[in-house]
Parts: structure tokens; sequence; C-alpha cells
């Protein structure tokens, strides 16, 4: 039809198309519709930024307190203690040798080590203050054994038998220790969840305020998208494409600053190891690097940052869009 | 194709601007929608649209009661019909190619399957050297043939234009009179609305809707 009414025309004279080159590339590229100044795009962003790394930040922890309680449960599962308390009528060092005898038959007990008379005072010192004179003190004499690993020996039958001969003998195989650090590492990692599950609220709540305002802001252009005949999850896309772009840039952003931070603290963590004080630390937080996965998982958080801001925000256009009318 | 029956509308709680409407537009057709400025037409190409609904009485589009229509019924129906704005409501960030592509854009259309079609129209409205012009730098005469443009890129089968001709040249405003006539004749019922007396003699076989005071009277 319009070429036909082109054959009629009369009046109109074409200029000549001196700029055809660079032409056809500005026709191919699509302006997006929503545009980009109109959304608060640069504090989103930074917004978006620092739930990333906050959220990263909780997630790594969780992964290394969970990392960390593995160990030293697996540690201290790896060890069993017996105590000989000193009674009256019976000769302690020679209950040790008994004791010392059953063990090292029993199976699956790799090596035993008997706290000599002056190691056992040594251990009890710090509760009981230094100067004091030991001899004076019935204090019990300490065996430990290391097991061997994932053939455990059957203590209960062990502390059958030590428990025929010596009666002031004692087994303990550390379980009540074993329970209670899985209890505060499981507490440490719900902790972490929570934390991590409120960021990710937070963040929704502010892509949800975000993407209500780019709305008001572009009404106009919504109102002439409509009428024009866009369909409601059409204009709904463009809304996200928008979105997804700054959820991303943030979302790399926070999860780069997260994954800097834990490099930089492994690093520091492996320079303080020579010190007194980085043995302590790496007792209680493991070796403080988080590994491949825990940066597996910062990277797959950066990324859902993008992907949820998008999601996020195309469907609260949608359903924006829904409602009027 | 488009029927009204007894249609009133009232903006908020003032007074009806639009009373006792009832008329058909028939599909190949050609109308002029006149009355004095203030006294409604743009209001009725709104009612036509459904961006209004009325306050009384049923509005019928090609067959379906406007009333009863989904969303996506709206929007089916949208594509049909074209549109020429008294304020062109170009978006400003788009090109003024992007602009009368826009309609084609929206229903998923390929850039490369409607170049050639988007240029020869814009040759033939004359804007061929401001294809990349953003709006904000364009005249009145050259945002107006920019939005002619636009409504008449899917080929509607109604077109409505509201005072498209407001800020042409005479010479121009024939021009694109002659297109709306083509466009008749080829099959598009077109319904302009305009206060423009002399644009009216231009075409006298047209039909006059003329509205005033709230109410409308039909000269075949
Ligand atoms: N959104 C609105 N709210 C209230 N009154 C309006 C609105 N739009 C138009 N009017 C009033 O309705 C009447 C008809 O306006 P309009 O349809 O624009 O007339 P025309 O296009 O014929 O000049 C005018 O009195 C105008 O003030
Ligand atoms: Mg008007």
């Amino acid at each position: 039809m319009i070429r036909a009414l082109l054959a009629r025309r009369t009046t109109v004279e074409t200029k000549d198309e001196a700029t055809a080159v660079p032409l056809d590339e500005a026709l191919a590229r699509e302006t997006p519709l929503v545009p980009t100044t109109s959304i608060a795009g640069r504090s989103l962003v930074i917004v978006i930024a620092i739930m990333t790394f906050l959220a990263a930040l909780a997630a790594g922890a969780a992964l290394l307190v969970a990392d960390a309680s593995v160990d030293w449960r697996s540690e201290v599962a790896r060890e069993a203690s017996v105590q000989i308390r000193p009674v009256a009528g019976r000769d302690v060092e020679s209950d040790v040798v008994r004791a010392t005898a059953i063990l090292v038959a029993a199976e699956g007990v790799r090596d035993v080590k008997i706290y000599t008379r002056a190691e056992s005072e040594a251990l009890l010192a710090p509760w009981l203050g230094q100067g004091l004179d030991f001899a004076e003190l019935p204090a019990p004499r300490m065996i430990v054994l290391k097991l061997v690993e994932g053939k455990r020996p059957d203590l209960a039958q062990l502390r059958r038998e030590l428990a025929e001969q010596l009666p002031n003998a004692a087994l303990d195989d550390h379980r009540l220790w074993v329970e209670r650090l899985g209890q505060m590492a499981g507490a440490a990692v719900v902790v972490a969840s929570l934390i991590f599950v409120l960021i990710v609220v937070a963040a929704g709540l502010t892509v949800a305020f975000a993407t209500r305002a780019a709305m008001v802001g572009n009404r106009e252009i919504i109102e002439v998208l409509h009428l024009v005949g866009a369909a409601d999850r059409y204009i709904a896309r463009q809304f996200q494409r928008r979105f997804v772009a700054l959820g991303l840039r943030g979302g790399l952003i926070g999860g780069g600053c997260a994954m800097a931070f834990f490099l930089l603290s492994g690093y520091l963590a492996d320079q303080w190891r020579a010190t007194p004080g980085g043995d302590q630390i790496e007792a209680m937080f493991g070796s403080l690097s988080l590994g491949p996965r825990g940066f597996a998982v910062i990277a797959a958080i950066s990324a859902a940052a993008g992907l949820l801001t998008g999601f996020m925000s195309q469907e609260i256009v949608f359903r924006q869009l829904r409602r009027l009318q | 194709m488009l029927s009204f029956e007894d249609v009133g509308l009232r903006y908020g709680t003032g007074s009806e601007i639009l009373t006792d409407l009832s008329f058909t537009v028939e599909p190949r057709s050609f109308q002029f929608l006149t009355g004095p400025s203030g006294a409604g037409k743009t209001t009725l190409l709104k009612l036509v649209l459904m961006s209004l609904e009325p306050t009384r009485g049923r509005i019928t589009l090609f067959g379906r009661d406007a009333a009863t229509l989904q969303k996506d019924e709206v929007t089916d129906i949208r594509r049909r019909i074209g549109v020429v704005f008294q304020d062109f409501r170009l978006l400003d960030h788009l090109s003024l190619y992007e602009n009368v592509a826009l309609p084609l854009r929206v229903i998923g259309r390929d850039e490369g399957s409607y170049r050639a079609e988007v240029l020869e129209l814009l040759r033939w409205v004359g804007l061929e050297t401001r294809i990349t012009a953003l709006p904000s730098v364009l005249s009145g005469g050259e945002k107006q043939r920019a939005a002619i443009a636009r409504a008449l890129i899917v080929r509607p089968e109604l077109l409505l234009a509201d005072e498209p001709t407001g800020n042409l040249d005479p010479t121009l405003a024939r021009r694109l009179l002659r297109l709306f006539v083509e466009l008749h004749k080829s099959g598009t019922s077109v319904v302009i609305a305009t206060h423009d007396l002399a644009l009216m003699d231009q075409y006298e076989a047209a039909r006059r809707l003329v509205l005033a005071d709230g109410r409308l009277h039909v000269f075949e």
C-alpha cells in the first residue's frame, strides 16, 4: 500500500543519501526502551554491591565454620583418653602400666601416650594455680590414645575390660566434647544463614522500591508503549533488561570484593600461622582460606544477584501493569 | 467497526463533557470529527482507544464490547488502530526512525525486516534527512509528521488523528490529507479530529461528526 502511495508521490524531493554508510549501523542499534538514565542506576548498583558483599561474607563465614568444625570433630574423634585416679591402697604407677598394656593390645588403637607425673601436673596447673605442691595432691594420671582413622575400636568393650581390672580407670571418648562442638558450629551456621536470608530479603525490597520508582518515572513511556500495542509482558521485559544489567554490575562488584576479602584473610592467616597467636586463630576458624568451593559459592551469589534483580523487577512491573487498566 | 451507544463521560465529579453519544464508524469510511476547542474531541478519541472508560453507555470495537475485554484483547485491538496524538507522544530518547518503527518493534519484529518500509514512509512524509534526530531537536511540524508516520506504519484498520495538521503549513497539510485519503481508499477507516475548516473543505465527501455542548451531530 505504501509502495503504491510512493508511486504517486509528486512533490517530495528526496535528498541525496550521502550518509548511508554509518547510517546502517545507527539504524540497527536498538536503543533500550526504558532509558538508561531514568533509573537511579548508580545508587542501585552500589546498594546491590553492598548487599552481595555482605551476603557473600555471611555465606563464606558459614562455610568456614562448617568446614572447621568438621576438622575439629574428626580430630577430636580420633582421640580418647584414660584417667587413672589415685585411690588408697593402689599403686598408681603400676595401674598405669597395666592399663597401657590393655590399651596397646586393643584393636584400632594406633598410639598410646602416657603423660608423666610432671606432664599431668602441668595439664592441671592452669586450673589449680602454680606453685602448688602436687606431691600432696592425689593428681590423676592421663593416658592419651590415638585411634586408627575410620576403624575406631569398640570403646564400650575396652571400657568394660579396663573396669574389670582397674576400678580406678575411666575412659573418656570425648563424645560430649564432639557433640558440643558440633552444636556450636551448627548454631554459628544457622546464624550466618539467617543473616544471609535477611540480606536477600532487604535486597529484594530495595529492588522492589527501585522498580516502582522507575515505573513512576517512566509512566509516560509505558503509556505510549501500551497505546502502540505493546503487551504487558513486553514492557515488563524492557524493565527487566535494564535491571539485570544493573544487578549484574552490582553483584560482580560485591562478589569481587568478597573474594578479595577472603583471599586477603587467607593470606594473612598464613602469615600469622608462624606466630604463637596464629595457632589459636587457626584452631577456631580452620585455615581461614575458603577453597575453590567457597569461591564458586560467591560467584554463584554474584550471578544470582543480577538474575534475581532482573526477575524481580520484571514480575513487579508485570503485576503493576496487570493491576492498571 | 466502531459504535457508541448512549455514551456519557465526566472527568471525576465534574459535569458531563460528553452526553448521549450514539454513532457508528463503518469500515472503509472517512470522517472529520469537529467542534470548537474544548468540545471533547480528544476525550472522544481516548474513549475509542480505551485509555478512558465511559461513565455510562456502551462502546463496541471490532464487534467486541469494550467493557468486557481482557487485557490481551485490548492489546490486540490497539494493534489494529493507528493513532496520531495531538501532543505527538514521541519517545524523547529514541531517534525519529526508532519512534516511527516502535509499533513494529513492540510486536517483536526484527529491525531488518521493517527497515525499508520505515525509510520509505519517512521519505514520504519528508523526514528522510532527520532519521537519526531525537525529537527534542525537531520542529513542531516535523514531530507531527513523525507521529503520523508512526500511526501509519502498521497499516491500521482504523486510523485516529487528533489535529494532525495543526502545526503544518497549508501545502504540507494538503499533502498529508491526501495521504489519509489514499489510506482510506485502500481500506482503512479514518477519523480526523480537527477544527480547521479549510482542511475539511479539501475533502467534501467526508462525513462530519460535529461536537457541540457535549452532544454529537452527524452530517452525512
Ligand atoms: N484529564 C482531564 N481531567 C479533567 N478535565 C479534562 C481532562 N481532559 C480534558 N478535560 C476537559 O474536557 C473538556 C474537553 O477536552 P478535550 O477533549 O481535550 O477537547 P478538544 O480536544 O475538543 O479540544 C475540556 O473542557 C477540558 O478542560
Ligand atoms: Mg484536543
